[in-house]
C-alpha cells in the first residue's frame, strides 16, 4: 500500500486555509519534541513560549508593537510573491527606511513641529523604495537574480548604518556609543494607548488597502496575472517589467514605512541594532497569511508572538533567545511543506483484488 | 467467463472507473487489444481517452476496474512498470532536451549506464531497419517535428514494446510525413507490436485499424471494425449525432481591407526561433484567409508580431481598419476593434489557476467599458460575460465558473475562442483554432469563424490542418521559414500546390539575389 501524492483537478480552498493550520500544530508538536530533549517539560515549555505572553496586559500590548512592523512589511512582500516577484531584502529597506527618516532629527534636531513627523515619514518611505528600486532596476534591464541582489543589499544597509552611528551621525554626548542623539517629541509618533503608537494604524491600513486592490482592482488583477501566467499576462497587455518595479517600490516603500516608524518610537534613536530580523521574518508573515493581506494581520501576530515566546523562554526556561528564530524556521518548513496539499492530495495505492472483477462480454 | 477470447488478448481493461471529484471520467470502460493489431480509440476531447491511456501507461491509478496482460491480472503502479511489462507510449507533446543530441535524449530516457557510442549504433540500426531516417549526433533543437517524433517512436522501439500508445502522431506531421509513419506502424504490427491508436482523424483510422473503441462522455458506445465503416458513421458514434457540416454563405463582394500586413519583419528570438522575413498580407472584410504551413516555421513569430505581444520597428507595417499600429501594443490594437485567440489556451490564452469569468477580464478589460469601473473590476458584468459565452458555445463544465485548468481541452477552447468572438470583433486574428479539439467542437468553432467573416469581420486563421483551411478559407496562403507566400483563392489551389509551398517554393534565397549581381 504505497501512499502517493495525487494531483488534485483545482486549487483546494479548504486545504489553503487548513495549510497554516496544520502547519502551526506541526511546529508545536515539534516544540514539544524539542523541549523534552532539552530536559523540560514539553507543556509547560510551550505554556510559557506560546500562552503566557498572553495572560498580561503589558505582553499584549508588546505583541502589538512587535507586530505593526511584521504586518507593514509582510503586507507588500505578499503582493510580491503573488507576482512572483522575489524581494528577499525587506531587512535592507527597512533599514534603509531608518536611515532616511532618521536623517532629518539627526541633521536638525532643534526641528519641533508636525511636519517634521510627516517629513521623517516621507523620507522613510523614499529611502525604502529607493533601495528596493536597485533590484528592480537589475531585474528589469539585465535579469539578475533579484533574490540574491536584494539579499546582497541588506548587508550594505546595515553596514551603512553601522557606519553612520559610530562615525558621522554618533550622539557627541553619548560617551562614544555607537548611537544618535535620541528623539523627542515631534520626532516621534504620538501613543495610542500604553506602548502602542500610531504606526498600528499604518500597518492596518495598508493591509486594507492592499486586500482591496487585490482582490477588486485592476492593477490587483494585473500582478495575480503576472505571477500566475506571465506569457498570459503579456497577451493581457500587462508589462512584466512595470509589475516587478511596482511591486518592488511597494513592499520597499512599506518595508521602508517600518523602518522609520520603527525608530520613531520604540527605538527612539539610530542605534546598529534596531531590529531582531522583522524584515526577514516578514517572510513568513507573508506565506503564513497566504499571502493575502488581511492574513498577514493575523500572520503577523503569530510571529510576534514568536518573539514574545523566545523573550519568555530565555528568562523563565533558561534557553537562548535564538529559539524564537529556531521555531520561526520550522513554522515557515512546515507552511511550505503543507501548501503540496493546495494543489495535491495523499492517497494510498490499493492493490487490486482480481477475483472480484469478472471480464465482460 | 474466460474464454471469450480473452485468452487471445494481450491487453484487457476491464470495467475501469476513474472519477474525479464528481466527475467520472471513466465509467464502467472496457478495452481488448489482440496481439499484432492496430486498434483505434475514438472519442471527442472529453470523452475519457487520456485517462484510460494514462491508467493503461500506469500515470493514473484506475478508481476500480481491473487490467490484465496476456491475460493474468495486473497493477502498472508506474510509467516504468508499465515500460518494464512491455508498454511504450508517444506522447502528443514531446518531451526532449532541445539543446541535446538525439542518442542523448533517448540514453536519458533508458535505465542504467550511459554508453553514447553503442547507443548510437542501435538508434541507426533500428532508424535503418524501420525506414526512420534520424542521425543519432543532430541536436534536437534544429530537427523538425517529424523527425522529432522519430526519436520519441526509437526510444519506445529499444524497449522492445508489445503494445506501442500513440497519442494523435499526426496531428503535427505533413502528409507526406503521416504516410510515413503509417508504414512504419503498419511494420511494427506485422512484428507483433500491438498499437493502441489515438485519433481524431477518422480516415485514418480507417486506413490504418483494424478495430476501434469509442468512447462518448466516460462510456464505450461501440466496438467496430472501422473498415467496415464511414468516416461520417464513426462521427455519429463519437459525437451521438450527426455532425455539423460547416456552411459557408457566398462570399460577399470583396470588402476594404481591415487588416494589412506590409512588409513585416522581425527578428528571431533564441536560438530556435524563427525570423520574419518581408511578410505582406491583407485580409478583406468579409473573407476567411488562412495561413497554412508545418509547425515551426514562424507561425508564432507571426502571431505575436500581429497580436502586439511582439511591437514592430514600424507604425505603418501593421494597419488595422485604416489606421497604422505596428509599435502600439496588443491592449490598444484590441481597442481598435482587433481580437487575438493563441494556439497555447493554458498559460497564454487563459490563466490556469483563474475562474473563466476572470479570464473574461484577461483580455477584454480595456475594450469592455463595463468590465472596469475607475480601477475596480465588475465581477458581476464579467460573470455576466462568461455566462453568456458558455451558453452560446455549449462549454461543458464540472460546476458554475470553474477554474480554467478544469476544463478539457475542446472546452476551454471553445471558451477562449468565444470570448473573443462575444465581442463581434472587426479583426479576428487565431493561432491553431482547433488543434486538440474534437469533432464536435471544432466544427463549432469554424462555423462561427465563418460566420463572423459573413457578418463583415476580417478572419485571418493560421492553422497545420489542411481539412480545416480548405473547409474554411476563402483565401490561403503558406508560411514557411518566416517567409510567407501570395495568398490564393482557396479553389485554384490544390493539396500538392499547398505541399510544394509548404516545401519553401515561393522562399526568396539569398544566393539567387548574390548570383544576380
Amino acid at each position: 500500500m504505497p501512499l502517493v501524492l495525487e494531483k488534485r483537478a483545482e486549487r483546494s480552498t479548504r486545504m489553503a486555509l487548513l495549510s497554516p493550520v496544520i502547519a502551526i500544530a506541526l511546529t508545536l508538536i515539534t516544540g514539544a519534541v524539542l523541549f523534552a530533549i532539552r530536559g523540560i517539560e514539553p507543556l509547560h515549555g510551550l505554556y510559557v513560549y506560546f500562552v503566557e505572553p498572553l495572560t498580561q496586559m503589558w505582553s499584549v500590548e508588546q505583541l502589538i508593537v512587535k507586530a505593526t512592523p511584521l504586518v507593514l512589511i509582510g503586507v507588500g512582500l505578499a503582493v510580491c510573491y503573488t507576482a512572483n516577484v522575489w524581494n528577499i531584502g525587506a531587512e535592507g529597506q527597512f533599514t534603509m527606511g531608518a536611515i532616511l527618516g532618521g536623517m532629518i532629527p539627526v541633521l536638525f534636531p532643534a526641528w519641533q513641529s508636525p511636519l517634521t513627523l510627516i517629513t521623517m515619514l516621507l523620507f522613510g518611505i523614499l529611502g525604502g523604495m529607493a533601495w528596493a528600486a536597485i533590484p528592480a532596476l537589475l531585474k528589469t534591464r539585465f535579469n539578475a537574480n533579484e533574490i540574491l541582489t536584494s539579499l546582497m543589499l541588506v548587508y550594505v544597509a546595515q553596514l551603512l548604518l553601522d557606519w553612520l552611528v559610530r562615525g558621522p551621525w554618533r550622539d557627541p554626548q553619548g560617551f562614544n556609543f555607537p548611537k544618535t542623539i535620541t528623539f523627542d517629541g515631534w520626532q516621534l509618533l504620538p501613543m495610542l494607548s500604553g506602548s502602542i503608537h500610531l504606526g498600528v494604524l499604518f500597518a492596518l491600513a495598508a493591509a486594507l488597502v492592499l486586500a482591496f486592490v487585490m482582490a477588486r482592482m485592476l492593477k490587483g488583477f494585473e500582478i495575480r496575472v503576472s505571477g500566475n501566467a506571465p506569457r498570459a499576462g503579456r497577451f493581457a497587455g500587462f508589462s512584466r517589467p512595470r509589475t516587478i518595479m511596482f511591486c518592488f517600490l511597494l513592499s520597499g516603500g512599506l518595508a521602508g514605512l517600518a523602518g522609520i516608524t520603527e525608530v520613531a518610537s520604540v527605538v527612539a534613536q539610530l542605534q546598529p541594532q534596531i531590529s531582531p530580523g522583522y524584515g526577514f521574518t516578514a517572510i513568513i508573515v507573508a506565506f503564513l497569511g497566504r499571502l493575502n493581506p488581511i492574513g498577514a494581520i493575523f500572520a503577523g501576530l503569530m510571529l510576534a508572538l514568536s518573539y514574545l515566546g523566545g523573550e519568555a523562554a530565555q528568562v523563565t526556561l533558561g534557553l537562548s533567545d535564538r529559539i524564537a528564530k529556531v521555531f520561526q524556521g520550522i513554522l515557515l518548513f512546515y507552511i511550505l511543506a503543507c501548501d503540496t496539499l493546495i494543489l495535491y492530495r495523499f492517497r494510498w495505492l490499493k492493490t487490486q483484488v482480481s477475483a472480484a472483477v469478472q471480464p465482460a462480454e | 467467463m474466460t474464454d471469450n477470447g480473452g485468452k487471445n488478448h494481450l491487453l484487457e481493461a476491464l470495467h475501469i472507473v476513474k472519477t474525479f471529484g464528481s466527475l467520472r471520467a471513466n465509467d464502467d470502460v472496457s478495452l481488448f487489444v489482440r496481439p499484432s493489431e492496430i486498434h483505434a480509440l475514438l472519442g471527442e476531447n472529453g470523452a475519457g481517452k487520456s485517462t484510460l491511456v494514462k491508467i493503461i501507461y500506469g500515470a493514473l491509478q484506475p478508481t476500480a476496474g481491473e487490467l490484465r496482460w496476456h491475460g493474468a491480472p495486473v497493477t502498472i503502479a508506474s510509467p516504468a512498470a508499465a515500460r518494464k511489462l512491455g508498454i511504450g507510449m508517444v506522447f502528443q507533446h514531446f518531451s526532449l532536451f532541445e539543446a541535446l543530441s538525439v542518442a542523448e535524449n533517448i540514453a536519458l530516457a533508458l535505465p542504467g549506464a550511459f554508453d553514447i557510442a553503442a547507443l548510437s549504433q542501435k538508434i541507426s540500426r533500428i532508424s535503418k531497419e524501420y525506414g526512420l531516417p534520424l542521425e543519432p549526433s543532430a541536436i534536437v533543437g534544429d530537427l523538425s517535428v517529424g523527425e522529432r517524433q522519430r526519436i520519441e517512436i526509437i526510444r519506445c522501439l529499444l524497449q522492445e514494446p508489445k503494445l506501442l500508445i500513440m497519442d494523435e502522431p499526426t496531428a503535427v506531421l505533413t502528409p507526406q510525413e503521416a504516410d510515413q509513419l503509417f508504414l512504419v506502424l503498419e511494420r511494427l504490427a506485422k512484428e507483433s507490436c500491438s498499437i493502441l491508436y489515438i485519433s481524431h482523424r477518422l480516415e485514418e483510422v480507417k486506413r490504418l485499424c483494424q478495430s476501434a473503441t469509442i468512447l462518448r462522455q466516460g462510456k464505450v458506445v461501440a466496438c467496430v471494425d472501422p473498415r467496415q465503416e464511414t468516416a461520417a458513421s464513426l462521427a455519429r458514434l463519437m459525437v451521438g449525432g450527426d455532425i455539423h457540416v460547416v456552411r459557408a454563405k457566398a462570399k460577399p463582394q470583396s470588402g476594404k481591407p481591415r487588416l494589412v500586413l506590409d512588409k513585416v519583419a522581425l527578428k528571431q528570438d533564441g536560438p530556435f526561433g524563427v525570423s520574419l522575413r518581408d511578410i505582406s498580407l491583407a485580409v478583406a472584410g468579409g473573407e476567411v484567409v488562412a495561413i497554412a504551413g508545418v509547425a515551426g516555421n514562424g507561425q508564432s513569430e507571426l502571431f505575436d508580431a500581429i497580436s502586439g505581444e511582439k511591437l514592430l520597428a514600424r507604425e505603418e507595417a501593421l494597419v488595422i481598419d485604416g489606421k497604422p499600429c505596428g509599435r502600439r501594443g496588443i491592449t490598444e490594437r484590441r481597442k481598435m476593434g482587433a481580437a487575438f485567440v493563441p494556439e497555447e489556451r493554458l498559460g497564454h490564452g487563459a490563466v490556469p489557476a483563474f475562474r473563466l469569468s476572470e479570464n473574461v477580464i484577461l483580455t477584454r478589460y480595456a475594450s469592455d467599458k463595463n468590465l472596469t469601473k475607475s480601477g475596480t473590476i465588475g465581477r458581476d458584468a464579467a460573470l455576466g460575460v462568461s455566462e453568456r459565452v458558455i451558453k452560446s458555445f455549449d462549454v461543458r463544465k464540472g460546476k458554475p465558473d470553474p477554474e480554467a485548468r478544469a476544463l478539457s481541452g475542446g472546452n476551454l477552447q471553445k471558451f477562449v475562442v468565444g470570448r473573443e468572438l462575444d465581442r463581434n470583433p472587426a479583426v479576428l486574428v487565431v493561432n491553431q483554432p482547433t488543434w486538440g479539439v474534437d469533432a464536435g467542437a471544432a466544427a463549432t468553432i469554424r462555423q462561427a469563424l465563418v460566420d463572423l467573416a459573413r457578418a463583415g469581420a476580417a478572419v485571418l486563421v493560421i492553422s497545420q490542418d489542411l481539412d480545416e483551411i480548405f473547409e474554411i478559407a476563402d483565401r490561403i496562403a503558406v508560411i514557411s521559414r518566416g517567409q510567407l507566400s501570395e495568398a490564393y483563392p482557396a479553389s485554384d489551389l490544390t493539396a500538392e500546390k499547398i505541399g510544394l509551398l509548404m516545401a519553401g517554393e515561393h522562399e526568396v534565397r539569398e544566393e539567387r539575389h548574390a548570383a544576380r549581381a
